[in-house]
């Protein structure tokens, strides 16, 4: 219909204009029909990654996983098993057995003729900085009063490579919590103790290796970044060290044992290695799996960054084809009982049948209980990518661009099983022998293979390459769609807007009809500084009162609501008299049209930082916009396809206000019992204490957006 | 008449000889001389220190001119056409323990060397052709040593130090490959020098897999001219080749616990850390021997033991010999006992046994060997301050090296025994090289005594600052500084900014990231030197001659890795496609504007229109013309002729492609 009145209009004015160009207008004038296709087939190429996954290879040559056969021995084993016995005897009795097990570590170490030295932190709690967010680590100002009950020490032992320069280092974190640690954490330790009385004596040891006993008494991230911080921006001019010194005259359980001379290298020196090239971190739990040992690898850190998939590939491939272990990445569980799911897995599966009885050599198609893994996996990685909040304490690591995961063993027997536990520490021992043996042959630093992915099963992935697709179809029809409806509404024909150029500046009237888009611009743009303050907000709220997040949450809704109030009469109403003069129906098309302009650099920004926020933001919110009619006009059309278009844009726009995305997400992973108001505080505080992108993009794209979409949808026309 | 020549042969022969006579005579007498030694030392951590000397002299003389009988040929050729006046190369694997194996004796601070190669010469020609003779040496030892040392040659490379490093000898140039991998094939050609090469006397010992199975392998060769120099031809010169290699006895973890074993010194011998025994001496070598050296700390320690175990009459008669068998063995008598001569009056000093190699032979080997009988436990000597260096900073765009120092027991005890005079200070000389593309801002140097920020101009004595020039010199940094004598830690830092280097400029293996060399620390106030024996014996010994003079105590620090941007190798391929694809695209579409001529064309359509043609052409025609953006003439009945005509082409398309499916399906 449109599209016939066009033609007929500009018949004349087609004279001479580029195929190019008149394939965008043509675009442009179809922006509905396109923007419906490329949405579909967007969500349709989300739900057909887990079919094009790819199967997972080691790209450095280098690395050679598995080529030698391991050296680790019952020699250090039964070191190791006596290590744990000695650990678990000290927690058997509570006085004084966090000194006492840091001591015996130490010890430990240090008879190896390893370099040991305790490193003192005081936890620091993940704090809300409005101002220096993207800053890198580190940069933050230590101004808080330490007080000397609280503090951590980790213990660190360094094997410098005989070889070697010294120039790079491999680091091996094990968590140990010295008060309530248990037997998984003293098997952890164990597993470490054993690889590192090999790498005492082995002679390929190119690189050095950091054994880093984490104190994680205060939460295991804290630690780990506290040494990374100091590691690579030490203070010099630092009087809270000296205040640590003072606080330590009063143990003198160290200095108990000064007399033999090893001990006094145990220092609280700091000691450096080289640039790091890769970090472990090691787990051991205990999740009464049924059938093999399994080991979970967890990799994404802060701002869906990932590690190397060559880190991931090599634990891999060493863990399934030399240890034999069952390997694990995480899963969305709840999605493995869809039916609809499992519906489409099986029609793509004999949709990929099909193609083979075609052509033997069209291999795309994969089993439907393979396709449900695969989506929940996908699904986790997407969401904890988006999520922003690293998954363990490699998170660390990779702030300071260091390639780190977490691994997590958890034995089919329990530990109680003292006849397993040695072979328990030998299978442990070996994998973690085999991988530092892999990156310690390793020339360069990780490059070769991916930093963008998403994984669907731990040998399979989706490369950026393919997911970015997902993106580029759902954010397409964002700029026609904006540029269609500015053309409607200034009643400029893409193709007759040549004609119409010379506008008589003499006419004021027309002179502020073609500058009326500015007014929308305005309205956006105060919308905009209304997300901004309203993701301040939280800071304030909870530097101010300390209520439960169910208030704090009830008051950052009231406060940003009065806030929007007070923006609107203040800055909406100097320019209030122009819109009633101009006031018409092509208003609030000029508002969806900037808007949806908006929407496209916030999320193209977005894809840059985060991309997999980025795609979960566009999925909810490019059709939310889309949509936006306004509501008045529907009723007043009384078609069949007003009122689909009304529910549609009910339904949309209840989802796409993030609260309710988040309770419903929760209610549909978790079920709906357990939900409470105060979730959403806590989910966000998270996200700012994490310094997650995902929460600027909340506070400053998607909820600017659906505030205008509800606005166009309830706008007086 | 045979009688005759019998006789003149006999005359002839006689002559040889007393003119061969005369000629060894005149070595004896111009002394060209070779002399080997081999010195071990137990270190703290179990391991064993050896380090072998090698040393030849050429005399001055003008008599033999260009020929030499023991010393090697090429040596002093290098002498003589580079006119070198002292020269020190070094191939090292592995870092020197500052903090286990010592850093205050004459063999840690002149043969602890950092990672890869080293080189430093001085040379005794114009200030204006010092620069030429580096280079045409660099490349000269590079052949001889078989190791990139020509790649010294590039100005971005050297320094010409002034201030910090040796400053008493004037036209140095100093130069480092942090990178080079050191091999065999360095050794065959230093071992080529040896006037025996490792045939026999005590280089034969040197089995490759066990001496570079060690813990540090650092061959340095070292050439000095003697004498007054003025005549090119009047000076001597004395080669010192030296292989420091420090080594695990095997035989340390055979016991069930190591908690059970971590104070017990590894017992061993010769043959059980080379795998070879000393089969005599080399003929040519005027002396031979072996030494083993009981350090200060070692020897105060078994004092004590001592003490603890005998009754004070044995021990009175222990003292001066020193030849316990409490607490360990030796399988070889010692033909000397030497105690060190020390100037401080501490209250052990080092203690050196003598084995002369020249009673054995093949079938009556030297094996010495050393077991221990009790646990030992002791520290090596430290220098002042124990220097650690590393890199600040993460990410691509800017850093900061870090120089920390701290203090050891030698300067705690200087702090004790100087707190009464308060102008004790502690003077300390830095010499950093940074590569130009790590981009060092001068004027960020901090300095931190104790913790506490301090202005550097209380702390620096002198600076010489040369920064770098983008691709033709590094960057040098020399400081004097001078701390107060209470210091416990003191940190300089330096920020820098990371550098972009050309695409060819970068290294095959780029990502490694790229590498600073190793920072000189030296303490002009404290000199390593080692005395031993008054009567005057050990003088003729050329290494313990070495020992005596006064060395600088100099350490290295670590060598730093900085990763810099490196780009995407492919990328220079992915520019070039696109390029490309911009110009065909921007060239067809310029030759199309200018060739088209627009009214012929225009025309040629008209006539087209104008004649009745077959539908499939009449179809072309009008969606030619609807891509053209030309306005067509309008025809009757255009509608339904185009929705059928189409439906047609559908139902075409449709055949066709079944057909297609039908194929594939049969026969693909």
């Amino acid at each position: 219909m449109a599209e016939t009145e066009a033609e007929t209009k500009s018949v004349t004015s087609r004279m001479r204009q580029r195929p190019i160009v008149r394939l965008g207008f043509l675009l442009i004038s179809q922006s509905v029909i396109v923007s419906v296709i490329c949405c579909t087939a967007g969500v349709l190429a989300l739900l057909l990654l887990p079919v094009l996954a790819m199967n997972t290879y080691i790209s450095e040559n280098a690395l050679m996983p598995g080529s030698a056969s391991s050296m680790l021995s019952h020699q250090e084993i039964l070191e190791a098993n006596k290590l744990v016995r000695d650990i678990a005897s000290l927690t058997s009795k509570p006085a004084g057995a966090a000194v006492e097990s840091r001591g015996l570590i130490a010890q430990y170490m240090s008879n190896l003729g390893a370099e040991v030295n305790y490193h003192k932190f005081h936890p620091r709690s993940n704090q809300f900085h409005p101002l220096h967010f993207f800053s890198g680590p580190g940069s933050e100002a230590i101004q808080d009063n330490f007080s000397c009950s609280l503090y951590g020490v980790n213990t660190v032992g360094i094997v410098r490579a005989p070889h070697g320069d010294g120039k790079e280092a491999i680091v091996l974190v094990t968590p140990y919590d010295s008060v309530r640690g248990g037997v998984g954490e003293a098997l952890s330790l164990g597993i470490a103790y054993s690889v590192f009385s090999l790498l005492t004596r082995v002679s390929w040891l190119a690189k050095d290796f950091i054994w880093l006993v984490a104190d994680s008494q205060y939460g295991e991230y804290a630690p780990v970044t506290a040494w990374l911080r100091d590691y690579h921006t030490p203070v010099f001019g630092d009087l809270s060290s000296l205040n640590t010194e003072m606080c330590d005259e009063n143990e003198n359980i160290f200095k108990l044992k000064e007399n033999s001379i090893p001990e006094r290298n145990i220092s609280y020196t700091f000691r450096h290695a080289g640039t790091m090239a890769a970090a472990l971190v090691l787990k051991v739990a205990y999740r009464n799996e049924h059938f093999e040992d399994t080991l979970s690898i967890y990799a994404e850190a802060s701002n869906g960054q990932m590690p190397n998939l060559d880190l991931i590939n090599i634990v891999n491939y060493l863990a399934v084809h030399r240890q034999g272990l069952r390997v694990k990445v995480e899963k969305l569980w709840s999605l493995l009982e869809y039916k609809w799911l499992r519906i489409l897995g099986e029609i793509l599966e004999s949709l990929g049948k099909l193609a083979k009885s075609l052509n033997p050599d069209w291999k795309f198609g994969i089993s439907a209980s393979d396709y449900v893994e695969g989506t929940a996996t996908l699904a986790s990685s997407l969401y904890y990518q988006a999520l922003g909040v690293p998954t363990g304490p490699h998170g660390a690591f990779r702030d300071y661009q260091v390639d780190a995961i977490t691994l997590e063993i958890s034995p089919k027997y329990s530990f109680n099983n003292k006849d397993r536990r040695s072979d328990f520490l030998l299978q442990g021992g070996r994998l973690i022998e085999g991988i530092i043996r892999s990156v310690n042959n390793l020339l360069e630093k990780f490059h070769q293979s991916f930093f963008l992915y998403l994984l669907t099963s731990p040998g399979k992935f989706v490369s950026v390459g393919v997911y970015m697709i997902v993106f580029a179809l759902l954010v397409a029809p964002l700029p026609l769609v904006a540029a269609s409806l500015y053309a409607d509404s200034n009643d400029l024909n893409p193709a007759s807007r040549k004609d119409k150029k010379p506008i008589n500046f003499d006419d004021l009237g027309g002179l502020l009809k073609s500058w009326k888009w500015l007014n929308s611009v305005k309205r956006v743009f105060v919308v905009h500084l209304w997300g901004a303050i309203v993701s301040l907000l939280p800071y304030f709220i909870s530097q101010i009162c300390d209520y439960t997040p169910t208030t704090n949450f009830l008051i950052w809704i009231s406060l940003s609501m009065l806030i929007l109030l007070i923006l609107h009469q203040i800055l909406g109403s100097p320019y209030s008299h122009m819109r009633e003069i101009h006031s018409q129906e092509g208003e609030w098309a000029l508002l969806k049209s900037v808007t949806i302009s908006s929407l496209f650099i916030g999320l193209s920004l977005m894809s840059v930082i985060n991309f997999a926020t980025a795609e979960i933001g566009a999925l909810l919110i490019v059709p939310t916009t889309l949509m936006a009619y306004p509501l008045k006009l529907d009723i007043k059309a009384r078609s069949l396809r007003s009122l689909s278009r009304m529910i549609c844009n009910l339904v949309l726009g209840v989802i796409s206000f993030p609260p309710t995305t988040f309770f419903l997400l929760k209610g549909v992973l978790e079920g709906f019992k357990g939900i409470n108001a105060g979730d959403f505080w806590n989910w966000i505080e998270s996200l700012w204490a994490w310094n997650s992108a995902t929460y600027l993009y909340i506070g400053m794209v998607h909820l600017p957006c659906w505030v205008l979409c509800v606005h166009i949808l309830l706008h007086s026309c | 008449m045979a009688n005759r020549v019998l006789s003149l042969l006999i005359v002839c022969q006689v002559l040889y000889s007393t003119i061969a006579f005369g000629s060894v005579l005149d070595i004896e007498k111009e002394d060209e001389e070779f002399s080997e030694e081999l010195l071990l030392k137990p270190l703290p951590d179990r391991k064993v220190l050896a380090h072998f000397h090698f040393q030849s002299t050429a005399p001055p003389s003008t008599s033999f001119g260009r020929h030499h009988h023991l010393f090697p040929k090429p040596i002093s050729q290098l002498v003589k056409k580079f006119r070198v006046k002292e020269m020190e190369l070094s191939f090292t694997q592995g870092r020197w323990r500052y903090e286990q194996w010592g850093g205050f004796d004459p063999i840690s601070s002149n043969n602890a060397k950092p990672p890869g190669v080293e080189l430093w010469a001085v040379f005794d020609v114009p200030q204006s052709q010092v620069d030429a003779s580096w280079k045409n040496l660099t490349h000269a030892l590079s052949g001889l040593f078989c190791a990139s040392i020509n790649f010294l040659e590039s100005s971005t490379t050297y320094s010409s130090p002034e201030l910090a490093f040796r400053p008493d000898l004037g036209n140095l140039r100093y130069g480092t490959l942090p990178r080079e991998a050191v091999c065999t094939e360095n050794l065959t050609p230093w071992l080529k020098l040896l006037p025996c090469r490792d045939k026999a006397g005590l280089s034969a010992l040197m089995d490759r897999p066990s001496i570079y199975r060690g813990f540090y392998h650092s061959q340095r060769l070292h050439l000095t001219l003697t004498g007054s120099g003025l005549e090119e031809l009047d000076s001597g010169i004395v080669l010192e080749q030296t292989l420091t290699v420090v080594l695990q006895p095997s035989s340390w973890r055979t016991g069930k616990s190591y908690v059970d074993k971590a104070h017990s010194q590894p017992s061993w011998s010769i043959s059980s850390i080379f795998g070879r025994k000393v089969g005599g001496k080399c003929v040519l070598a005027k002396s031979s021997n072996v030494y083993l050296q009981f350090e200060k700390g070692l020897v105060g320690e078994l004092k004590n033991l001592q003490k603890e175990n005998a009754n004070p009459e044995t021990n009175k008669l222990a003292s001066k010999v020193f030849l316990s068998n409490l607490s360990f063995d030796l399988s070889v008598n010692p033909d000397k006992v030497f105690e060190e001569v020390d100037d401080f009056h501490s209250k052990s000093t080092s203690i050196l046994y003598e084995f002369s190699v020249e009673k054995y032979n093949g079938s009556h080997p030297l094996d010495l060997g050393l077991t221990w009988k009790i646990p030992v436990v002791w520290s090596c000597q430290q220098a002042p301050l124990h220097a650690s260096r590393f890199l600040m900073g993460s990410g691509n765009e800017r850093g900061a090296i870090a120089i920390y120092l701290r203090s050891t027991e030698l300067s705690e005890g200087l702090k004790k025994s100087d707190i009464v005079d308060q102008s004790c200070e502690l003077r300390v000389n830095v010499f950093q090289v940074v590569p130009w593309y790590i981009k060092v801002y001068y004027h960020t140097l901090q300095v931190f005594v104790n913790q506490q920020s301090r202005a550097v101009a209380d702390i620096m004595e002198k600076i010489h600052v040369s920064p770098s020039k983008d691709k033709t010199s590094p960057g040098v940094m020399e400081l004097i500084l001078k701390f107060p004598c209470g210091l416990e830690s003191a940190a300089l830092n330096l920020e820098f900014d990371k550098g972009f280097l050309h695409i060819d400029e970068y290294p095959p293996d780029a990502n490694q990231g790229f590498d600073i060399p190793a920072a000189v620390i030296s303490y002009p106030d404290f000199h390593a030197s080692m005395h031993f024996s008054e009567d005057g014996s050990l003088d003729k010994s050329p290494m313990f001659s070495k020992f005596q003079e006064k060395s600088l105590v100099l350490s290295y620090t670590e060598i730093l890795l900085v990763p810099l941007t490196t780009p995407d190798f492919s990328m220079p391929y992915n520019v070039i496609t696109i390029t490309c694809t911009v110009f065909a695209l921007y060239f067809g579409s310029l030759l199309n504007v200018l060739q088209k001529r627009v009214g012929e064309e225009e025309r040629f359509l008209k006539n087209n229109a104008g004649r009745k043609t077959g539908r499939l052409s009449q179809l072309l025609s009008k969606f030619s013309t609807k891509l053209r953006g030309k306005p067509r003439e309008p025809q009757p009945s255009t509608a339904v002729s185009s929705s059928f005509v189409s439906f047609k082409l559908i139902l075409k398309i449709l055949l066709v492609a079944g057909i297609a499916i039908c194929w594939q399906y049969y026969f693909g």
